[in-house]
């Protein structure tokens, strides 16, 4: 049995006199054990498609199941069995890390002590703030209170909508070392995210925009079929250089990449005599055939679409 | 101006610059210079000061000790001054949801004095090299992230500014708009307007010409991308940014 099953749901809200489209017809499922990450900018549908799955919105046509069960007709089962951790911090303010801890365990007739050893990794860098308000802790440490209230129920499924957003490099990376080793724990982990380095770290991925997954499969499969030739270029006029490169016909698209630009050539053009040919002028060239990586994948089909 | 030679050269100003807190150092003498025109990229950790001390540089907040300019203008001193020279925006205060995006224009030109041939002018304009004409009387809040994103940094430098502060500005955009947005920068930093910016995205501090890093509350490192990639031996500006980030003894905000 899947974790997750989703059938072309679509979702569309009303703003104003507008309807927008927050899911057009999206497809997908996470096995059991396995950690899938929702990859895609804000407004792309990822929180739409979380709260549907949650039982917390209804979708306008579609089907779906959590753990086996239906969204819609068996809402409370999936509700008794997932976790979830919402984008915006939502735990309770003015009580306590330990009284939000403890008030989240009894609501699912449990006690932290029973599930102890699924939070104690990360409870342990909590509890020298154990009696501090949760409104006052700092955003690293907010998140990681909210993680242990959404696992202490020892949830089968866990929903985890942009649980880095706006934090650091180092608490980033510290977070998804804690997911893993969670799906070591056989739990399974759907978790939405912008940022599309920490697509690397999921088992698999779809690409999420405008409502539409635009690709699913694992990171490796994605990269590895991106298909243009694929050079970075530098010189000692960047500005200048992204100019050129773009006006240049052999050229599909170029854009800043870090330290380089990129320049994914059209077919047949896959040559570097070509590119230095043209950029004879540009003062520092530096030109190295390169491996796509998750964002040229995902520029890629953004502008397929 | 004690030294006007001085303010010619650099847009930005530091020297041993302090916020406490009480017993807490939020902001522990920091001291860099910004040239005129120059992108200067601002990384810390969370809670390593980098906001504190954004908001003394905006005339916001009162240094506890130290000093510094921001146009030629003391922060501590002629805060009202340096309001009116510099733009901001952020990822989470940018415009009015609830206004259109010409009633946006023209509210955030008016505030900063633009006369009404001047802010018809400028809309006109902003709107054009935007894309933006189709959608002028829609509300802003129908308007997707990223569009808003180029629309506030447009509005933020509506009343040419010496400087913008520009907070985590392209937090959560997708990736094709974020390098638009970038774009945007550099044009605007080749006229001259000297940019002042803080991301949680390594690969733009790579776009910056100079960066520093707070860790905290000092600057732990400050020089072009390229040399801090060397000094630390490290193949990005990631690896520069956790290499510093974990020396970091104090917890986060």
């Amino acid at each position: 049995m899947k974790a997750i099953t989703a059938e072309n749901i679509r979702k569309s809200y009303k703003n104003g006199k507008e309807t927008v489209e927050a899911l057009r017809s999206v497809s997908f499922s996470v096995d059991r054990g396995e950690l899938f990450g929702c990859i895609g900018p804000d407004g792309a549908g990822k929180t739409t498609l979380f709260r549907i799955l949650v039982t917390l919105l209804l979708a306008d046509e579609g089907r779906a199941t959590v753990d086996g069960f239906e969204v819609v007709k068996e809402y409370p089962e999936i509700r008794r069995r997932v976790g979830y951790m919402p984008g915006r911090f939502s735990l309770y303010q003015d009580l306590s890390v330990q009284e939000n801890l403890e008030f989240y365990a009894t609501i699912f007739r449990t006690s932290v002590k029973e599930n102890y050893h699924l939070i104690k990794d990360i409870y342990v860098q909590l509890e020298p703030f154990a009696s501090r308000p949760a409104g006052k802790l700092s955003g690293g440490m907010k998140q990681k209170l909210a993680l242990c209230c959404a696992l202490i129920h020892k949830p089968t499924v866990l929903f985890l909508d942009e649980p880095t957003t706006g934090v650091d490099a180092v608490s980033r990376k510290e977070f998804w070392e804690m997911l893993k080793r969670l799906k070591q724990q056989g739990i399974s982990i759907l978790v939405s995210t912008p940022y599309m380095d920490e697509a690397s770290l999921c088992d698999r991925i779809a690409m999420m925009h405008d409502g539409q997954f635009l690709k699913t499969d694992s990171p490796q499969n994605i990269t590895r079929n991106f298909q243009q030739p694929l050079f970075a270029v530098k010189s000692g006029d960047m500005f200048e250089l992204l100019h050129r490169l773009k006006k240049m016909e052999g050229i599909q698209n170029a854009y800043p990449f870090g330290e380089y630009h990129h320049a994914v050539m059209k077919s047949g053009m896959d040559t570097e005599a070509y590119l230095r040919e043209h950029l004879a002028e540009s003062p520092d060239l530096e030109i190295l055939p390169v491996r796509a990586d998750i964002e040229d994948c995902f520029i890629h089909e953004m502008q397929k679409h | 101006m004690k030294n006007p030679e001085k303010h010619y050269e650099y847009a930005i100003t530091a020297d041993a610059l302090s916020k406490h807190f009480g017993d807490f150092t939020a902001v522990d003498r920091i001291t860099f210079n910004v040239r005129r025109g120059e992108i200067f990229g601002f990384l810390g950790a969370n809670g390593a000061g980098k906001t504190t001390a954004m908001r003394m540089l905006c005339g916001l907040s009162k240094p506890s000790s130290g000093e510094a300019t921001v146009a030629g203008y003391d922060v501590a001193a002629q805060p009202e001054d340096i309001k009116r020279n510099i733009g901001y925006m952020s990822q989470k205060f940018s415009l009015y949801e609830d206004l259109t995006v010409t009633e946006n224009i023209r509210f955030f030109a008016g505030i900063y004095g633009l006369s009404d041939a001047a802010i018809r002018e400028k809309s006109a304009s902003l709107l054009r090299h935007l894309q933006l004409e189709a959608e002028k009387n829609k509300l802003v809040q129908s308007l997707p992230l990223g569009w808003k994103q180029k629309l506030a940094f447009s509005i933020a430098i509506i009343h040419e500014p010496k400087i913008v502060f520009l907070d985590e500005p392209t937090g959560g955009v997708d990736p094709l708009t974020r390098r638009e947005f970038w774009e945007m920068i550099y044009t605007s930093a080749r006229q001259g307007t000297t940019i002042f910016v803080t991301t949680h995205y390594m690969d733009e501090a790579e776009y910056c010409h100079r960066v520093s890093i707070m860790v905290d509350g000092r600057i732990a490192a400050l020089d072009t991308p390229a040399a801090l990639k060397k000094h630390f031996g490290a193949a990005s500006m990631n690896e520069v940014f956790l290499q510093l980030a974990r020396q970091a003894t104090r917890q986060a905000d």
